[in-house]
């Protein structure tokens, strides 16, 4: 408290010379209202059981705004962030979000980094103007509501869930070669659900049967019963779209119980805690759609590889690490095309974003606020994503 | 052989369920107390016998006494601390205490160490056959082993020993047995320690089982063993076991029949239902409450 009251006097005075500086002057220009800073809330699930996302996103997103910083900032003003822990509770993330734009005032949000934390704060947003970017929050319902009304001041760094259904569903259709398949998935979370409608709607446009279709509930931990359901139903591959805490276990017991056709999931599943939890013999033959990958031979990719490994100790980013690197780019973008800390011209700016090279593809934006860009497949050897192939939309 | 599978699948879990039915029993039968905090207890004794395996590289069976032995101080605490000077209070405000101290373990563990779930090491090697059409790994095999042998255990301490007769005495009648010389409250944190080192075991094995383990994870098997003991007629030890089991094996079956998102409803209709038909369990006598 002393240091933001020290602070804030010293701002004061600041402005004070500023402004007495400015009335000698001609002009008082430079000390606008907006301060020499530009104000970011992040939003993000620190603790609580997707923390590991809203980690590494929080990770990638300081190295971004360190880089920014060093080189001037944006349009001449550093980036200061203020931090939120939203506890991965949907609550937790609306009450962050009225203390990021009323008491703190920022000039955006980053976070959260699942859907249902994000949709928890739109509302918010859209009443104070202010812009929200989820780095990875990719359920349709992030941008447009259920009624189907934009939320305009809602965008997004990663591309929507029915885009993973497909990829995989095409993946399994065209590399894979399967025909009867088994999908299971999370009966609690609109992720799961939005991929695994997406997935059967384009498998079966594909020719494609879908055998079962079972449900669990997250937070289960036994799923033993329902795993030998579906290997009496002698599926050649099982779409599992859900998040690596329960797929970690779902993963460990099929493979226990001798069900060894390919596995595939979405971007839930990239988690270090999954490999402990299923261990890496398991996960062999499985797959996953995934926003990017650090194997990618890509220039761009191999260069954020080297800038992160720097600052962490040698670690090779994951998705969650780029899309959080690659949403203050794509604000800091907005922010210098708008010439302006004002929010609607900030959303304005976003909303014209055509081909802005990211870490994770080239990024356009479309009328619903939906990102066009690339998907990228991996396989899991031996506790390692492998880069298998990159499809684009 | 599928139904043999599913049979296995829902002894394995159902046994889970009697481990820690059992302790809310056994409290339950000696001072008619529902100790919500028994499923925390449980979440606590997972947490030692992970810190035993993979800090202190203890193996299976050291790491299962370790943390049987200090879930059952751990207990004797809670009951010394919280419950006794309630002893004479309303029930209400008993069960009302139960809650509180449930939801303080659960705050403390995520206070000291977060919310984050953690990954229990590998403590042997796992590996599975086939008998009779059915996949059955070694460690379902250990585990139901395991949690026979501490039943067959708890059977001998409640009916050979002189503490087990005591704890049967103040269970049927606590003044009468004050009055013959028994030490009511040491027999209460006997009952106390041994119901929470069998919730301690069950929250190793649980852990060596399922993998996950996380400050919240004692909340719904805490549940379903409660389900478990009432539906065995709670007070009741071997009511208790077959309560467990007959839920496991429930469980499953709605999950093969392919209502998999039924399953915990499931559990909490068979609460309802015999609550409602048969409130004294299936092995329970139908005593009428005195007024």
């Amino acid at each position: 408290m002393k240091v933001t009251k020290l602070t804030g006097l010293f701002a004061a005075s600041v402005l004070t010379v500023g402004l007495l500086s400015g009335c000698t002057g001609n002009d008082g220009a430079s000390s606008g209202k907006d301060g020499d800073t530009i104000k970011i809330g992040l939003n993000l699930e620190l603790t609580g059981p997707v923390a590991s996302y809203g980690s590494s996103e929080a990770k990638g997103i300081e190295l971004a705004i360190e880089e920014i910083n060093k080189e001037g900032g944006v349009d001449g003003k550093k980036i200061e962030v203020v931090k939120v822990d939203n506890k991965s509770e949907s609550a937790e993330a609306t009450s962050a979000a009225i203390k990021l734009t009323t008491k703190d005032k920022v000039v955006a949000i980053i976070g959260a980094a699942t859907s249902g934390n994000t949709v928890a704060q739109a509302q918010i947003a859209n009443d104070n103007k202010t812009v929200l970017i989820s780095p990875s929050g990719t359920s349709p319902t992030v941008t447009v509501t259920e009624k189907g009304k934009l939320n305009e001041f809602v965008f997004r760094t990663s591309f929507i869930d029915p885009f993973q259904g497909t990829v995989a569903a095409n993946f399994a259709a065209n590399e894979l070669k399967v025909k009867n398949v088994a999908i299971y998935s999370d009966n609690a979370s609109d992720y799961s659900k939005g991929l695994a409608a997406s997935f059967k709607k384009d498998f079966e446009a594909a020719g494609g049967k879908v055998v079962l279709s079972e449900s669990y509930v997250a937070k289960d931990s036994d799923f033993r019963s329902t795993l030998t359901r579906i290997k009496s139903a002698n599926p050649e591959f099982i779409f599992i779209p859900g998040y690596y805490e329960e797929v970690g276990l779902i993963v460990k017991q099929a493979r226990e119980m001798g069900i060894d056709v390919p596995l595939m999931g979405a971007d839930g599943w990239d988690s270090p805690t999954l490999i402990d939890l299923a261990g890496k013999a398991a996960l062999n033959n499985t797959f996953t759609t995934n926003h990017y990958s650090s194997e990618d031979p890509d220039g761009k990719i191999q260069e954020f590889n080297k800038k992160f490994a720097a600052k962490y100790d040698g670690k090779a980013p994951d998705s969650f690490n780029a899309l959080g690197y690659d949403t203050v780019y794509l604000l800091a973008d907005a922010i210098k095309r708008a010439g302006s800390v004002d929010s609607t011209k900030i959303k304005e700016a976003l909303e014209k974003t055509k081909d802005l090279g990211l870490v994770t593809g080239l990024y356009s934006v479309d009328e619903n606020h939906h990102p066009i860009k690339s998907a990228t497949i991996l396989e899991y050897k031996d506790g390692e994503q492998v880069f298998k192939t990159k499809v684009n939309p | 052989m599928e139904w043999l599978q599913q049979l296995i699948n829902g002894i394995s879990l159902g046994s889970i369920y009697a481990l820690i039915a059992l302790g809310y029993t056994m409290v339950y039968g000696i001072i008619k107390l529902i100790n919500f905090a028994h499923g925390e207890v449980f979440m606590v004794g997972s947490f030692l016998g992970f810190i035993a395996i993979s800090v202190w590289d203890f193996g299976f069976f050291p790491a299962l006494l370790f943390s049987m032995g200090a879930c059952a101080v751990f207990g004797v605490l809670i009951e010394r601390i919280a419950y006794k000077r309630l002893r004479n209070a309303t029930r209400i405000a008993a069960l009302i205490t139960a809650i509180g101290v449930s939801l303080l373990i659960q705050n403390g563990v995520i206070y000291i160490r977060g919310a984050q779930l953690i990954t229990y090491p590998e403590v042997f090697e796992n590996k599975s056959f086939m008998l009779f059409g059915a996949q059955i790994s070694t460690q379902a095999i250990l585990i139901l082993s395991v949690s026979i042998a501490l039943m067959l255990i708890l059977y001998i301490i409640v009916h050979k020993t002189k503490i087990g007769k005591a704890m049967r005495a103040v269970s049927h009648d606590a003044e009468a047995a004050k009055l013959m010389g028994i030490n009511v409250d040491n027999t209460i944190s006997a009952t106390f320690a041994i119901g929470s080192a069998l919730a301690g075991a069950a929250g190793v094995i649980f852990g060596v089982y399922y993998t996950k383990i996380d400050p919240l994870m004692g909340v719904i098997p805490g549940l379903k063993a409660f389900v478990a003991a009432v539906l065995g007629g709670i007070g009741i030890i071997p009511g208790a076991m077959v309560g467990g089991l007959l839920l496991g094996v429930v469980e499953t079956t709605v999950n093969a029949m392919g209502f998999s998102l039924w399953r915990d409803a499931a559990a909490f209709i068979i609460l309802i239902l015999i609550l409602i038909f048969k409130p004294e369990g299936i092995f329970g006598k139908n005593t009428r409450e005195k007024v």
